[in-house]
């Protein structure tokens, strides 16, 4: 049984991609975003870049002996159990690594939420709660591949507890809550079948990942995967700076999120910029502003400015336009137009920066 | 170039690193010369290398590990039980009938190639093996779209054929046992030189060969090519090796035409003496420096695995549309496969032991150990409950409904109402993506109909379809109706509900064998109607000839449909109509 799990690619390593890369990063700067949808080719490296970004996040502190890592300096997120440890003391913290949990696609229900505890119920007789999957991804990532294939129910689940961070368990006569608060992140290939537009909404961010059909870029892809390879200690230790770098630049993100403004005119550009999409609900204005936000954010910027919002647009807006099945451009191409319009023409352009 | 010389190589090159190439898809029936060809791959394997069979439908524990239930129930306390994945670490699996591969099942083993470890908590154990494995998987399908899920297969570096072989065929091991061994001390130290790569990349792109991974599963395979041969740099004719074996299998399109089409890709005299296709550059330049001119060597590359291209394949590449619905194919209709017991509301509890997927219901089971504790000697705390105890949950999964399109794009329907009736479908397609449906769209013109989507939830793929729909030629209503009848059947056995919406003008003129003749091709069409109705379809036959006829009539009759005659409408109507007529007995 091996202690430790292998070092995993390092997130700055990663070639080009750049919108599924910004993506993450703003996700992670605020975690409120809701998740990045990442649809696209086969190979692209998109649970390679997920793993790398959790890999890349400092360890968080949890209380000690928790089976929800519950964050100890957040006394209203606590769990039942440690509300009860609360009242008996301080409570004690650790470190522990940001989790990423993989939720496979015939995973089942009890796997999910949490079931009856097996091995207790038979030996002791003693009715225990054994948290699923959910309750491992609390304050994590919880990444579901081929998201677009995923049996309905688990889809209900899903919707369910992304909106309200906290998972109800109600079965086999165990009654428990706790909080289950993660950034969702979904991987698929749209040739494969749609998402529900229920759990597309869920999604903060959505991008388009394509092969790169650029010789220099596929060789640069696969020059790096070759060197990880072979050597990743050594090829994690030579990406260690920038991987660093990028670390205390999401950090600092995460503190200025807090002070950074958002001027009206800027509130009036993201609603102008929906009301154009005509895209449903307040949703996309909330999360067009807040990703704006984390993206100012991340580049310390004082303010979020038009430019912030001209390159998060696309991944905030695309999947929430009204679908016409018979229109034939694509999403991102509706949007680029009404950012056109309501932006005016770009000037600091549209591309993503180099993260 | 033969296929036995390239069907031995393979063994070779994988046996040399099973983890780092991931595996091989082996298409083949099970007949003697897979049996010869896997011997072949045990005697090539070095010893003492764990070798495993699996077959498909492993439950999860078995597979990567978890609670021992038996062993826990008499240890009183948890038994991990290691899977077979955490224990053929460094060794091969064998995936039998891995054409019926769960996509679960191969997202799990998904991640454990990428990985290369089993890590999976579950049941309050923290179980964390390596396993690094090579997958052999056996494909038995026959059908086109009986195959491996798409996502393992794009982490198998080699995909061979052995459907073909027989037993006069001569498999030759290419290497031998201590030839791997030799090579696989070196295998480290091998590197790829930069213009052999850039061809590498260059020829992917060109063919569209798979994804950037498929490209470094070809890189990889060149060093081990070198590796094989004692060099420790990889060159160009171990980049054709991984052109041809890796690349030219997945090829999706062909390259840009050049002058030289028809012709062999160069075949010079071959130097290294084991490797049997005689397929390797005029000189072979090892550790020589980057002298050779890129764009030849690209070329050199590209044309070898272009003619490594099955034949089948670029026959298939030609009818360029239907290249992307066969490589989804598999996914999607995995998608639906909704057999399982263990997921879905539940439905009653049955005794049986937790096996396979079925998890064991604790409250049923311990409600049922209860009566007897006294008898069964209980003394202390600890609760007796035996085999005979175990209560598992029976689940329902509701029934997905698949919606048929069959649509009439004979000249006569072609004429005015072809374009309405895409319309219409385009509407009904994102009506059924809303609720979840499938559909399915079978087109009938000319002598036969063809199912042009089959089964998918993907609105994508359904508009592709469409838009590529050509028009005229008569009408073989009868082919529609069984191909629409087969559909159904199919469609059935996977449980789900099918309804069948046919627009046609009901006018047919092309008998089932083809043949023209209006009288035949009625006759004929009538008795695809009863053949049809006897499968119990719910069916909404739309007539949308100008003038509506009896014809028409008499047909949905027989089909037992709903009738319903739309001689002036525009997509949009029409949309509506299907709707409240497909809507209400669903509710």
């Amino acid at each position: 049984m091996t202690a430790t799990p292998r070092p995993v690619f390092p997130f700055s390593a990663i070639v080009a991609q750049e919108e599924m890369k910004l993506a993450l990063v703003c996700a992670a700067v605020d975690a409120a975003i809701g998740g990045v949808l990442v649809f696209g080719d086969r190979g692209t490296g998109k649970s390679t870049a997920v793993r790398a970004l959790a890999a890349l996040l400092p360890q968080m502190h949890a209380v000690a002996d928790c089976r929800y890592h519950c964050d100890p300096a957040n006394a209203d997120g606590l769990c039942a159990e440690c509300q009860e440890r609360a009242r008996h003391g301080a409570l004690k913290s650790r470190l522990v690594a940001v989790p990423v949990v993989d939720m496979p696609l015939g995973v089942t229900e009890d796997r999910v939420v949490g079931a009856l505890d097996l091995e207790r119920a038979l030996s002791k007789g003693i009715k225990a709660f054994e948290p699923g999957l959910l309750a491992r991804a609390n304050r994590g990532f919880l990444y579901i591949d081929e998201v677009n294939l995923l049996e309905d129910h688990l889809v209900d689940l899903l919707i369910d507890v992304a909106a309200s961070g906290e998972n109800l368990v109600e079965r086999e006569g165990l009654s428990v809550r706790h909080p289950s608060r993660f950034v969702l992140i979904g991987s698929g290939n749209p040739e494969e079948g749609e998402l529900r537009p229920q759990l597309l909404d869920r999604f903060g961010l959505s991008v388009e990942v394509t092969t790169p059909t650029d010789l220099k870029e596929r060789m640069e892809v696969i020059r790096r995967r070759d060197e990880f390879e072979r050597d990743r200690g050594a090829f994690v230790t030579k990406w260690k700076k920038q991987d660093d770098s990028l670390r205390r630049k999401i950090l600092a993100g995460r503190k200025r999120l807090a002070d950074i403004k958002v001027p009206d005119e800027v509130l009036e550009l993201a609603t102008r910029l929906c009301m154009q999409l005509g895209t449903d609900g307040l949703r996309a204005e909330l999360t067009l502003i807040r990703a704006a936000r984390a993206l100012g954010s991340f580049e310390q910027a004082h303010v979020v400015d038009a430019g912030h919002l001209r390159r998060i647009a696309a991944p905030a807006l695309r999947h929430r336009l009204r679908r016409d099945p018979l229109d034939e451009s694509g999403s991102s191409v509706r949007v680029e137009r009404a950012v056109g319009e309501v932006l005016g023409k770009p000037g600091g352009g549209l591309q993503a920066p180099a993260a | 170039m033969s296929a036995e010389g390239d069907a031995a190589l393979v063994v070779s090159l994988f046996a040399v690193d099973p983890a780092g190439t991931g595996g091989i898809c082996v298409r083949s029936p099970a007949h003697p010369p897979r049996d010869i060809w896997l011997q072949m791959l045990r005697e090539t394997l070095p010893a003492g290398t764990p070798l495993r069979r699996v077959p498909f439908n492993l439950p999860d524990g078995r597979l990567l590990g978890g609670l021992d239930l038996v062993a826990t129930m008499q240890a009183n306390r948890p038994v991990a039980e290691r899977g077979v994945l955490a224990d053929t670490d460094g060794g091969v699996i064998i995936l039998t009938m891995a054409e019926r591969l769960s996509t679960g099942t191969a997202a799990r083993l998904n991640q454990v190639l990428d990985r290369g470890e089993v890590d999976l908590p579950r049941e309050g154990l923290l179980i964390r093996h390596a396993a690094s494995v090579g997958i052999i998987a056996l494909d038995e399908g026959i059908a086109e779209d009986e195959r491996l899920p798409v996502s393992l297969l794009d982490r198998l570096a080699f995909m061979v054929d052995l459907g073909a072989f027989d037993l006069r065929t001569a498999l030759i091991p290419a290497y031998e046992r201590e030839d791997i061994e030799a090579a696989r001390t070196l295998l480290p130290g091998v590197t790829i030189e930069e213009s052999v790569l850039q061809a590498l990349c260059a020829t992917a792109i060109a063919l569209g060969a798979g994804s950037p991974r498929v490209t470094l599963l070809a890189a990889r395979v060149a060093r081990i090519a070198a590796a094989l041969d004692g060099r420790r740099s990889a060159g160009e004719e171990d980049a054709v090796v991984a052109g041809r074996l890796v690349l030219a299998p997945r090829a999706t399109r062909l390259p840009p035409a050049e002058p030289r089409d028809q012709e062999e890709p160069p075949e010079p005299p071959a130097e290294q003496p084991p490797e049997p296709p005689p397929e390797s550059p005029p000189e072979p330049p090892p550790d020589q420096p980057l002298e050779v001119n890129a764009q030849m060597l690209e070329d050199i590359i590209l044309e070898a695995t272009r003619a490594a291209i099955p034949a089948g394949l670029l026959a298939q590449l030609r009818s360029a549309s239907r290249e992307r619905a066969t490589r989804a194919q598999s996914a999607g209709r995995a998608g639906a496969m909704r057999k399982s017991g263990a997921r879905g509301r539940p439905a009653g509890i049955a005794a049986g032991a937790p096996r396979g997927d079925a998890r064991l219901n604790i409250i049923e089971t311990l409600r049922t150990a209860a009566p007897w504790q006294r008898l069964r000697g209980r003394d202390d705390a600890r609760v007796r409950v035996r085999p005979e105890d175990f209560r598992v949950t029976r689940y329902k999964q509701r029934a997905q409904t698949l919606t048929i399109f069959a649509v009439d794009a004979s000249g006569s329907s072609a004429l005015n109402r072809l374009a309405e009736a895409k319309g219409a479908v385009e509407l009904l397609l994102a009506d059924c993506y809303v609720r979840r449906d499938q559909v399915s769209v079978i087109a009938f013109r000319g002598r036969s109909a063809e199912v042009l989507l089959p089964p998918t939830r993907s609105l994508v793929r359904a508009k592709r379809s469409l838009a590529g729909l050509p028009g005229g030629g008569g009408t073989p209503l009868a082919a529609a109706l069984d191909a629409a009848t087969a559909l159904v059947q199919l469609s059935r056995r996977r449980g789900e509900t099918p309804t069948l919406v046919l627009l046609t003008d009901g006018r047919a003129n092309v008998a089932r064998d083809g043949a023209p003749g209006r009288e035949r091709a009625h006759a004929d069409a009538l008795q695809s109607a009863s053949l049809f109705a006897a499968s119990g379809a719910t069916a909404l036959f739309i007539d949308t000839s100008p003038r509506p006829g009896d014809q028409a009539k008499a047909l949905a009759a027989r089909m037992r449909a709903q009738y319903i005659a739309l001689p002036f409408v525009n997509a949009a109507s029409l949309n509506t109509v299907v709707r409240a007529a497909t809507a209400a007995p669903r509710v």
